[in-house]
C-alpha cells in the first residue's frame, strides 16, 4: 500500500519531467542502430532477434545509470529525504518503490521495442519463445543493473557522481565476462579463477537467456544481485541520514 | 500526566561535534513550545531526533507514548513535521503532492479527499493547486510544506522555521492556525522571530551550544530581561539634566539611563531595584513638576535582551570536551 505511492510518485516522476521521454527516444535510437547496423540484422539472413539481445548488456551499461541516479540523489540534495523518512514507512517500502518504479520504467521502454521484433516477423520465421525468453532475460538483467544503480545513487547526493560510479561498478560485472578480461585472467590464473571471474558476469548469464534457454540459475543470479544491492541500498540511505 | 512529546537527555555528535548536549524537554497537549536559539544551537537537530530522522547518540524521545528508536512507525504515524527549509518534491503539483503524502500516511478512500480538502482551505492553497511546487512563492511552498504536515490532523506537531520566508499577513495567518490547533496538540516549533514566541508559545526554551539555558513561559523569560519593569518616560522639553537629577533621587530607583531622541524631546529609561513598582512615582514627580510628558510606560521586558544576554554570557559549556 505504501510502497504503492511511493512507486506511483517515482513513476509519474519521469513522465512528468523530459527524462523518460529522452531516455526512450535514445534508448530505442541506440537499439535501432546496434540492432540494424553494427548487428546486420538484414546482412545476416536470419531472422532472430539475437543482434538485438546482444547488444543490450552494453547499451544498459550507460542508459541504465541514467535512470538511478537521481532516485536517492536527488532525495538528499533537495532534503525531501527528511520528509520521505519521516513518514510512517518502512524501509524496505522506499527502497523497493523507487527500485520497482525504475524497473517499471525501464519495461516501459524495453516494450517499445516491438517493433524490431514485428520487423523481424515481417522479414521471416523467428522462434517467438526464444525472443520472449531474450526479452525476460533482459528485463531481469536490468533489474540487477537498477538493483546496482539505485544503491550507488544512495551513496552521494550528487547526481553525476552516481551516474559515473555507476558506470564504473556496473562495468566490472559486464566486462569480467567479455572475452578481453577472460583471456586476460587465462593467460595466468587457473581455470577454476577464470570460472569464477566469469560467474559474477551479467554477461555470462545474459547471453545464455538471450539465445532462448532460461536457465533457472541464471534468474537467482540476477535475483541474488538484486537483493544484495538493494539491502546495501537500504543499509546506506539508514547509515548516512544518520551523519 | 506525561508530555506527548518527550526527550530524555537527547545527545547528538556528528563526528567530533557535540551537536546537542543532553537536552530533556516535555511538551504537553495542549501547550505550544517554542524553541530558540542561535543558527546551528541545535533546535533543528533536536527536532530531527524527536521526528525520528536521526538516530540520537545517547538518549531516547518518545512521542504519544511510543519509542522513536524502537517503534518508530507507530511514532511516526501520530507526527506531522515541517522540516527546515520546508523540502518539498519540487516537480510535483500541489495536489499530486498532497495525494501521495496522504497516500504514504495511509490515509485511503473518502478520508483521504476529505483530509486534502481540510489541508488546502486552512492553508489557502486553492489557487495554486495544479501548479509545480518548483514554480511556487517561498511564502506557498512554506504553505504547501505546511499542509503535508497537518494533513493527517497529527496529535504532535514539530515545525521547523513555520514562518520562515512568509510576509507579515501570512506570518500572521500562520500563527493563527497553530494558535487554533494548539488545544488538541502538542506542538514545537522553532524560529528566531522573538515576537512569535509571544505570539504562539504557551512556553519558550532557549537553547545555546546545544544546551538548555532558559526554559519558562514567555511571560517568565521576559522577567529575567533587564528592561522587566523598568519604566519609560520621554518629555517633550526641559532642563534634561534637572530631570535626570530628580529622577534618580526617587526612592526605588536603581538607575537611569538617557535616550538620545531624533526629535529633541528627552527619553529616560529607570530601571527599578528589585521588585520595586515606579510607574506611580515617576508620574506624581511627573505631574508636580509640570514637565510636558509625552510617553510614560512600564517595559514588560524584552525577549531580544533576555535571548542576546544568555546566549552570548553563557561561557561555553564543557569546552575541554569539545573537539
Amino acid at each position: 500500500m505504501r510502497m504503492l505511492a511511493i512507486f506511483r510518485r517515482e513513476l509519474t516522476g519521469y513522465f512528468i519531467t523530459p527524462v523518460a521521454y529522452v531516455f526512450i527516444i535514445i534508448f530505442l535510437l541506440l537499439a535501432g542502430i546496434f540492432t540494424f547496423y553494427l548487428g546486420n540484422l538484414y546482412e545476416r539472413g536470419q531472422a532472430d532477434l539475437t543482434p538485438f539481445f546482444l547488444f543490450h548488456p552494453w547499451l544498459y551499461l550507460f542508459l541504465i545509470p541514467a535512470i538511478t541516479m537521481r532516485l536517492w540523489a536527488e532525495e538528499r540534495r533537495s532534503g525531501t529525504i527528511e520528509l520521505l523518512m519521516t513518514m510512517p514507512i518502512a524501509m524496505i517500502d522506499a527502497v523497493l518503490g523507487k527500485f520497482l518504479a525504475a524497473w517499471a520504467f525501464t519495461g516501459i521502454a524495453l516494450a517499445l521495442t516491438v517493433p524490431v521484433w514485428i520487423t523481424a516477423n515481417v522479414l521471416g520465421e523467428p522462434d517467438n519463445g526464444v525472443v520472449l525468453a531474450g526479452y525476460i532475460g533482459s528485463l531481469v538483467m536490468a533489474g540487477a543493473y537498477l538493483a546496482v544503480g539505485a544503491c550507488v545513487s544512495s551513496v552521494t547526493r550528487n547526481q553525476v557522481i552516481a551516474f559515473v560510479v555507476s558506470i564504473a561498478i556496473l562495468f566490472l560485472f559486464v566486462a569480467s565476462g567479455s572475452s578481453i578480461v577472460l583471456n586476460f585472467f587465462q593467460a595466468f590464473a587457473p581455470r577454476a579463477v577464470v570460472d569464477v571471474v566469469s560467474t559474477f558476469s551479467f554477461l555470462t548469464h545474459y547471453t545464455a537467456i538471450a539465445k532462448g534457454v532460461l536457465d533457472l540459475r541464471d534468474i537467482v543470479y540476477f535475483g541474488s544481485v538484486m537483493a544484495l544491492a538493494l539491502f546495501a541500498n537500504a543499509v546506506i540511505v539508514e547509515l548516512k541520514k544518520a551523519g | 500526566m506525561a508530555g506527548m512529546i518527550e526527550g530524555r537527555s537527547l545527545t547528538k555528535r556528528f563526528g567530533t561535534i557535540l551537536a546537542v548536549d543532553d537536552i530533556s524537554i516535555s511538551v504537553a497537549k495542549g501547550e505550544v513550545l517554542g524553541f530558540l536559539g542561535p543558527n546551528g544551537a541545535g533546535k533543528s537537530t533536536t527536532m530531527k531526533m524527536i521526528t525520528g530522522f536521526l538516530p540520537p547518540t545517547a538518549g531516547t524521545a518518545v512521542v504519544c507514548g511510543h519509542d522513536v528508536a524502537r517503534d518508530s512507525i507507530a511514532a511516526k504515524r501520530c507526527i506531522g513535521y515541517l522540516p527546515e527549509g520546508a523540502p518539498l518534491y519540487g516537480e510535483m503539483v500541489v495536489r499530486a503532492f498532497l495525494q501521495f503524502v496522504a497516500a504514504v500516511r495511509g490515509i485511503t478512500g473518502a478520508a483521504r479527499g476529505r483530509a486534502i480538502d481540510r489541508a488546502i482551505a486552512l492553508l489557502h492553497l486553492e489557487r495554486v493547486l495544479e501548479q509545480p511546487i518548483d514554480t511556487l512563492s517561498k511564502g506557498f511552498k512554506r504553505r504547501v510544506g505546511l499542509a503535508q504536515a497537518i494533513l493527517h490532523d497529527p496529535q504532535v506537531l514539530v515545525l521547523d522555521e513555520p514562518t520562515d520566508g512568509l510576509d507579515p499577513n501570512q506570518k500572521h495567518e500562520v500563527r493563527t492556525l497553530i494558535r487554533q490547533m494548539a488545544a488538541e496538540k502538542a506542538i514545537i516549533i522553532s524560529t528566531h522571530i522573538l515576537e512569535e514566541v509571544d505570539a504562539v508559545c504557551s512556553r519558550a526554551v532557549i537553547i545555546a551550544q546545544g544546551r538548555i539555558i532558559a526554559d519558562g513561559s514567555p511571560a517568565a523569560l521576559l522577567a529575567r530581561s533587564r528592561f522587566h519593569n523598568a519604566v519609560s518616560l520621554t518629555v517633550g522639553s526641559g532642563d534634561r539634566v534637572a530631570i535626570l537629577g530628580r529622577l534618580r533621587a526617587l526612592p526605588g530607583v536603581a538607575e537611569v539611563e538617557e535616550r538620545a531622541r531624533a526629535d529633541g524631546a528627552a527619553g529616560f529609561v529607570l530601571f527599578p531595584t528589585a521588585g520595586r513598582s515606579l510607574i506611580a512615582e515617576v508620574g506624581a514627580l511627573a505631574r508636580a513638576e509640570g514637565w510636558p510628558v509625552d510617553e510614560l510606560h512600564v517595559d514588560p521586558g524584552r525577549l531580544d535582551d533576555v535571548f542576546r544576554t544568555v546566549t552570548t554570557a553563557q561561557p561555553p559549556p564543557a569546552a575541554g570536551t569539545r573537539h
